[in-house]
């Protein structure tokens, strides 16, 4: 997984990288190493213990005269009803326990890797009969088939848990088979094929490798099932003959003493809930080492005070319906540095760049959507003179939808998946406009027909996935005016569109513009869409806004190389037969902007000063702002 | 790491299906019929039911024939004569070859008679009747609480994160971490022996009172639900984890909705899909888990019957049990793909 480009690291897709070091990594995690510790410690006490203490599987092995004893210095944990020894009994019976772990174990890595390997490699039947398979088995009732097995073979354990590890099987490869698919599908094995390297080779080079992750998991957690149904049959008294010990067998055991002595339970139920929970601890930590790098860093935003700094008060008298002051957004590092600008009433302001520049950031700071770590660090967004970045969630929710509406760029997901479309309208409608349940619904038709789409009653009974991109989008629309806001924000909302999809959005938005004299905030790198209906531009490069200015004073000149390289790498303005000409060099990432302009590097007028200190964004013209020390040259 | 099953919608989707439809009168209704949802999904678990009984009677009945000493000896005992011996294995059908068998005994299973039992000669239909009562009483009883607890720890794992979260996540954890047959006893000596607020052991029908019938419950759902919870509160978690980081959450709240119907609504109802789908893996575990669990409280239910059938070595009996048991999971199954067909919009379109 990459990581983007506002530093965060996304989550979701990973793939189960086991590079060398991935053991070290894991045993650096102190809860990971002892987990580790303790499985090594049972195993050592299951080989050395039934050798180092012979007699304690006899049949006289207790002494009569020292039974129900408390724990002692003489015996550490205390005695049973015979006056055996529980430590003694619980350390011997270590063995079968695990034993009968490794028996199932052993079956299902046996059968389960090959078979989900080879289905997610070779797919095809194979595929099909991995799924069959799994199918069925995860119908099967395991434990009462494996009691059947039992009363065929009373007593033997092997054929316990060799029928509890075969019903297991067909879950890991499953879960190998899922891990396997995408490996297949990656270049360098393609390539490794077309290189002639044997399928063999490949799957032992390649693709192993790549699940062991997985499979050191699903071990754990089958492990752990496999312990359970051990302890538990032998609590049954239907795996181990008495008096050799076990350790379902000592709770079975303390059991029919309940009323006499509460004690003996502890020992080896405790033993058996550590092991299981080592066990989970430990398939945690395999998954958390294996994916560390791509998991977000805490799970759902909370909001804590969203401005690091309190914002100076608002001062009366700004003209503007919005005014974005010195807005500075920080994930890890600064994103977003210094922003300003305004959008009046019934005005449309374009925001440009390429991606990566901070657009969306910008727009979602406005009404507090930063996602994850993400808080505005400084600045000021003022809104019909109120100040949302000092706005508590609460306060932010009644500016949300109410005031101002946004849409974004991905109509198709942006939209709940479960409610029908006209539901969802009137849910806003019905929030926002604090009306009835009917007029809710004569109003989320009215809506629907505003957004020009044909037959408004039948699109309000489909589910979004009914719909197309297009459609989508429309209700998003919709939905974002439910609210009547005096202000839509529109991040890119015609980005996953395509063409002539495009250019209907476009013209709807201004439509909506013209009959509800609504302000938009519009993110796009489309310069059509800035001509086509932005009265303002504010472009933005690395953070920062380097030029702002009437749409069509900065078509005609641009007061910014950027600006003027961006307008140049227009595909509806470069001259046809020519290349189409680029920016050279990319888009800086937050924690390397370089000095002084950040734009320097890539710029074809950098001159020495433009690296040594920061450029102010400084006025050119009347309503025009730039960021270059060199624009009187671009003016000239 | 309580197991998290890994949810694939696709395979949820029932497709695959190609039923031959004819042209008769009938056909039009037939064809909506099959291309209805519901009727798709009940179609496909019915059509991985048939093999699922089949394999499991069958296998079961060719494990039975390897036995050493069959029915006939269970029921004389040693002191037979040859000649007693020989009739008794012809008049169960004993001599014929093993699928003769199994085709007799098939053809009357089908008609709900699952042969007797060759200790109490009592008909395995009737044992399974008779102690039906107890054993469905702890399973949907530990189900209720393992979804009512289980989805209320997760959500608040999700919702609050921080400290309080992680400690949801632990008591989750914990509470898979202990087997049933041990919690169980523990509970016995805390709340039977010490405190003396519920009985230690027994069943008492609900007929006879609810109220001790409830009370007869409380310990051993108690101790079968700490692994339903464990299992369906981590499923809640990240399923909610996941949809609260969704596009869609993000564009509710971008358009101020209010974050109680953002929460319980859109969340819930989008993570409810895979706690669903974990659901019919917790159902096939409390039917493990009851076996155990009635071991220890004495609930004179099914796991008891088949724990002590199999000592005995009578296997109609353990056999009737295993083949029962694989129908209730069929059903759970069936029931838990018709939630998911109503609860997830995208696979019901036809």
């Amino acid at each position: 997984m990459s990581t983007s480009s506002f530093g965060l690291e996304l989550r979701g897709g990973g793939s189960w990288a086991s590079s060398p070091g991935f053991l070290r990594r894991l045993l650096r995690r102190p809860l990971a190493f002892a987990c580790c510790a303790y499985l090594l410690l049972l195993v050592g006490v299951a080989i050395v213990a039934p050798v180092a203490l012979p007699a304690t599987n006899g049949e006289f092995a207790g002494d009569l005269a020292s039974i129900h004893q408390g724990p002692s210095l003489a015996h550490l944990l205390g005695t049973d009803a015979v006056g055996r020894d529980v430590l003694d009994r619980l350390l011997v019976g270590t063995r079968v326990t695990l034993v009968g772990v490794a028996e199932a174990l052993l079956i299902v890595l046996v059968l389960g890797v090959p078979a989900g390997v080879v289905a997610g490699y070779f797919g095809g039947w194979t595929d099909r009969a991995v799924a069959w398979l799994s199918d069925i088995a995860f119908s099967i009732p395991a434990i009462v088939f494996v009691i059947v097995v039992i009363s065929v073979f009373p007593g033997s354990m092997l054929a316990a848990m060799t029928t509890l590890g075969v019903l297991a099987a067909p879950g890991l490869m499953r879960v190998v088979r899922s891990a396997t698919l995408p490996v297949r599908e990656e270049l360098y094995v393609e390539a490794a094929e077309i290189a002639g390297l044997g399928r063999p080779y490949v799957l032992g080079r390649h693709i192993l490798p790549r699940i062991t992750g997985v499979v050191i998991v699903q071990a754990s957690f089958l492990a752990s099932v496999a312990l359970v149904a051990q302890t538990g049959f032998a609590f049954l008294g239907m795996l181990v003959r008495p008096p050799a010990p076990s350790w379902g067998g000592m709770v079975a055991d303390g059991t029919k003493l309940l009323f006499v002595d509460g004690w003996l339970i502890w020992p080896p139920g405790l033993a058996i809930a550590v092991t299981i929970l080592a066990l989970c601890l430990l398939g945690d930590a395999v998954r958390d080492a294996a994916t560390e790098s791509w998991l977000a860093p805490e799970g759902p935003a909370r909001r804590s005070p969203r401005r690091a700094t309190p914002g100076r008060p608002a001062s009366p008298g700004t003209a503007a319906l919005l005014s974005v002051e010195g807005l500075s957004v920080g994930f890890a590092t600064r994103v977003v540095d210094g922003v300003s600008f305004d959008v009046e009433a019934g005005q449309t302001v374009g925001i440009v760049g390429e991606s990566g520049c901070g657009k969306s950031v910008t727009v979602s700071a406005i009404l507090g959507l930063l996602p994850g770590a993400g808080r505005i660090e400084d600045g000021r967004v003022l809104f019909a003179g109120q100040d949302l970045a000092a706005l508590s969630e609460r306060g932010l929710g009644r500016v949300r939808g109410g005031e101002i509406g946004f849409v974004s760029q991905e109509p198709m997901v942006s939209l709940d998946p479960a409610f029908r479309v006209g539901h969802q309208l009137e849910e806003a409608l019905r929030h926002h406009l604090k009306v009835s349940k009917v007029a809710a619904r004569a109003r989320a038709i009215e809506l629907l027909e505003t957004v020009r789409l044909p037959d408004p009653e039948t699109v309000a009974r489909r589910y979004p996935h009914e719909l197309s991109g297009g459609m989508t989008q429309r209700v998003a629309i919709a939905r974002a005016l439910a609210g009547e806001p005096k202000l839509l924000i529109a991040d890119e909302p015609t980005a996953a569109l395509d063409v002539t999809v495009q250019a209907e959005i476009l013209a709807l938005l201004r439509e909506l513009k013209a009959s509800r004299n609504m302000a938009i905030l519009l993110v796009t790198h489309d310069w059509g869409v800035v001509a086509d209906i932005c009265d303002r531009v504010v472009v933005m490069y690395a953070g920062q806004v380097v030029e702002r200015a009437d749409a069509r004073a900065l078509f005609r000149r641009p007061l910014h190389p950027y600006t003027r390289a961006l307008l140049a790498s227009d595909p509806h303005h470069a001259p046809e037969g020519d290349a189409l000409p680029t920016i050279p060099g990319i888009v800086p990432s937050p924690a390397r902007w370089p000095a002084g302009c950040r734009f320097h590097p890539r710029c074809a007028l950098a001159v020495r000063a433009c690296g040594e200190r920061p450029i102010d964004l400084e006025r050119a013209t009347v309503g025009r702002q730039t960021r270059c020390i060199r624009f009187e040259e671009l003016a000239a | 790491m309580v197991p998290e099953i890994d949810v694939q919608l696709d395979q949820a989707v029932p497709d695959g299906i190609r039923l031959r439809i004819g042209d008769g009168p009938l056909a039009p209704a037939l064809r909506r019929l099959a291309r209805h949802p519901v009727a798709r999904v009940v179609g496909r678990r019915l059509l991985l039911a048939v093999p699922l009984l089949l394999v499991v009677s069958a296998s079961s009945f060719l494990l039975l024939s390897l036995t050493p000493g069959d029915a006939a000896n269970q029921i004389l005992g040693p002191h037979a004569t040859a000649e007693q011996y020989a009739s008794l294995r012809r008049a169960l059908g004993l001599d014929l070859p093993v699928q003769e068998q199994y085709l007799h005994w098939l053809r009357h299973a089908l008609t709900g008679d699952l042969g007797a039992s060759v200790i109490t000669g009592e008909t395995v239909t009737r044992a399974i009747g008779e102690r039906l009562a107890p054993t469905l009483s702890l399973i949907v009883g530990s189900l209720l609480v393992s979804v009512l607890v289980g989805v209320g720890l997760g959500l608040f794992s999700a919702i609050r994160g921080g400290r309080a979260g992680r400690l949801a996540d632990a008591l989750a954890l914990a509470g898979y971490s202990v087997p049933a047959f041990w919690i169980g006893a523990e509970l016995i000596v805390l709340f039977a022996v010490k405190l003396t607020w519920f009985p230690a052991t027994g069943y008492v029908p609900v007929s006879h009172s609810p109220v001790d019938w409830l009370r007869s419950l409380v310990l051993p759902v108690a101790a079968l639900s700490l692994y339903g919870i464990a299992a369906v509160a981590r499923q809640t978690r990240e399923a909610m984890l996941d949809v609260l980081a969704s596009e869609h959450i993000r564009m509710a709240r971008a358009n101020g909705l209010p974050a109680r119907s953002i929460l319980f609504r859109h969340a819930l109802r989008n993570a409810s899909v895979p706690v669903v789908t974990v659901l019919g893996v917790v159902a096939v575990g409390l039917l493990g888990g009851t076996i155990f669990v009635e071991n220890v409280f004495a609930l004179p239910g099914l796991g008891v019957l088949v724990v002590n059938a199999s000592l005995q070595g009578d296997l109609p009996v353990v056999q009737g049990v295993a083949v029962f048991f694989t129908l209730v999971v069929i059903v759970v199954n069936l029931a838990i793909d018709l939630a998911y067909t109503w609860l997830n919009p995208r696979v019901r379109v036809a």
